[in-house]
């Protein structure tokens, strides 16, 4: 997915003169045919992420289209303020490249892991934030971030990862509806849609037929389409690589509280609990810690149906 | 330190004026970063009456050199020296701070012509204006970027970020001016967080320096006319200022920083100072 969204920018960037791309300092050889073909617009400015938004709102202040990449983490919570002040604020287009959303870095500790990330962006006005679920996704998807106004966070996930989307083309803001059914729906984002489709084949053979809604754009949310699935169903869950608190699972929570459905519905969030992470290994095996998986989603859906 | 304070330099009419200019803003919002504007106000005039260029009627000109005001806080000045020059009605002025107005506490992009970027909270200006100044070279435009900082600012490391960036690329069309007042909202900068050796901070960074006095309108053109001070350098102009520059109770007293809520007896004071320089 990385590997896709950064030939995407070379491949846009040699059509459209407006974009840029800034790194800071990512690992040797990122983007070197870029570099090769399109010197005066590469640019790897270091480890101070602070100057390089100011420096990439001030493109973008210009006419520029800034693609800027490092590890989620840096791009989103060291450069705080640049980005409320300098691209919100001034709703300039800047494109945040953030690598390694959720608990892709787990073996190198806290201090790596983004679980935070789609909360505080989603606090900010005018901030666009799309959470692709895999390569296919990313390809797709990003010619619609050039023309696209104001600022983007784009997620991306380890790498690899299964592809799980099909052939229709992508819209920022909307949800793109991955399975039908009327007993229970799962609203999900990023990498985690691969886990709520096998969730929801292994509940449709128990009998619980299992819709899926998968959000790519988590901000602007595409309420209208959730509520729609929403109606009609007594069981919703969410899941995402995130934390519990502001992510995708309380964007829904929002809507649906505000939605005062006559009808009683059971919801619950699936996420990444209120913690630091307290073990390393992998992505994987943290996604299992943390139960994000097939298993925990399918349980929590059966239980909440034989309470609804 | 103190032989680096600016000699005592007299105020011709029309930086009285500006500054009076100032005062009739704050008497109708009651509040501001005066002693802030004030230490500004020759920079600024010099910049606006002698060295850039652009189009008040036109302030988007693509040709218009850049000025980023980044020590937001001194924007009373700024706003003075836009509605001067046309970029706005004085009657805006009148409006500071209020609901109806466009002009803030601190300068916002996209509501008040002429300002380049938000600024307001420290250390976002220079970066800006690195984008800006690597865009025009981009072009092989030739306009140039001006930024103006105050000192405290260079408390951030933002500023030091930036500082490394502008060298590498060779900026010399990024000219940044300091407002060095050596005070900062809490005291002396050189008790809150010392920043000399100054210009050997900058020269180091490999910046083109140069110090002047701040409130000497000759002098500062003079330098301004003489930038770059070297080709493929960034420049960096330390202007030695007083803060509350031009009103005698108010330079170098802290409780002039900012003032919440000025009053109808100090608004009359503030205007009776400058009247005794006019006449002067």
């Amino acid at each position: 997915m990385r590997k896709t969204c950064l030939e995407m920018v070379h491949k846009l960037a040699q059509k459209d003169e407006r974009i840029f791309f800034i790194g800071s300092d990512l690992g040797i050889g990122t983007l070197d045919e870029f570099k090769k073909e399109i010197p005066e617009r590469f640019f790897m400015e270091g480890v101070s992420e602070a100057n390089i938004i100011g420096m990439a709102a001030g493109m973008a202040l210009e006419g520029k289209i800034p693609y800027v990449n490092t590890i989620a983490t840096f791009i989103t919570r060291r450069c705080f303020e640049q980005l409320v002040l300098d691209l919100c604020l001034q709703n300039v287009n800047v494109r945040l490249i953030g690598n390694g959303g959720g608990l892709v870095y787990a073996p190198l500790g806290p201090t790596h892991l983004a679980i935070e990330d789609i909360a505080i962006l989603r606090s900010l006005p005018n901030m666009t934030i799309l959470v692709p679920a895999d390569a296919n996704e990313m390809r797709k998807m990003m010619p619609e971030t050039v023309n696209h106004p104001g600022p983007i966070y784009i997620r991306i996930a380890k790498g690899g990862d299964a592809i799980v989307t099909d052939e229709r083309p992508f819209e920022i803001g909307k949800v793109f509806p991955m399975k039908e059914g009327k007993e229970a729906l799962i609203v999900t984002t990023g990498v985690i849609l691969g886990k709520a489709l096998k969730a929801a084949d292994i509940l449709k053979k128990e009998g619980i037929e299992t819709a899926v809604l998968h959000c790519p754009t988590i901000k602007p949310l595409d309420s209208e389409t959730i509520l729609e699935y929403a109606k009609n169903t007594k069981v919703i869950v969410t899941a995402e690589e995130h934390s519990i608190i502001g992510g995708l699972g309380s964007a829904v929570a929002e809507i649906l509280l505000e939605a005062n459905f006559d009808s009683k519905k059971r919801f619950k969030r699936i996420g990444i609990p209120d913690c630091f992470a307290d073990q390393y290994g992998s992505q994987e095996s943290l996604m299992n810690y943390y139960g994000l998986k097939e298993e925990k989603i399918v349980t929590t859906i059966k239980s909440l149906h034989a309470a609804s | 330190m103190d032989s680096t304070l600016p000699k005592k330099i007299g105020l011709d009419q029309r930086s009285i004026a500006l500054r009076k200019e100032m005062i009739q803003i704050v008497a109708e919002s009651r509040r501001g970063h005066l002693a802030s504007a004030l230490s500004c106000m020759e920079i600024l005039r010099v910049l606006y009456d002698d060295i850039l260029n652009y189009k008040a009627e036109e302030p988007r000109w693509p040709k218009r050199d850049r000025l980023i005001f980044s020590k937001g806080h001194g924007c009373l000045a700024l706003y003075a020296l836009l509605a001067d020059k046309g970029f706005f009605s004085r009657a805006e002025l009148f409006k500071f701070c209020k609901s109806d107005g466009i002009l803030g506490g601190h300068p916002e992009y996209g509501k008040v012509p002429g300002v380049e970027a938000s600024t307001g909270s420290l250390g976002h200006g220079l970066p800006i204006g690195i984008g800006m100044a690597i865009h025009a070279k981009y072009e092989k435009a030739n306009h140039r970027v001006f930024v103006i900082l105050s000192d405290g600012e260079t408390n951030e490391g933002s500023v030091w970020e930036a500082a490394l960036c502008a060298t590498k690329h060779k900026l010399d069309n990024l000219i940044l001016l300091v407002d060095y007042n050596k005070q900062q909202s809490y005291g002396y900068n050189k008790d809150v967080l010392n920043l000399e050796p100054f210009a050997d901070k900058w020269k180091s960074f490999g910046f083109a320096v140069t110090e002047v006095n701040g409130h000497d309108v000759q002098a500062l053109k003079s330098i301004l006319k003489k930038t770059p001070l070297e080709t493929n350098k960034p420049t960096t102009i330390i202007c030695h200022t007083i803060k509350g520059k031009g009103i005698s109770f108010a330079e170098e007293n802290l409780e002039w920083h900012h003032k919440a809520k000025i009053s109808e007896e100090e608004v009359q004071l503030l205007m009776k100072a400058l009247e005794n320089k006019s006449h002067a």
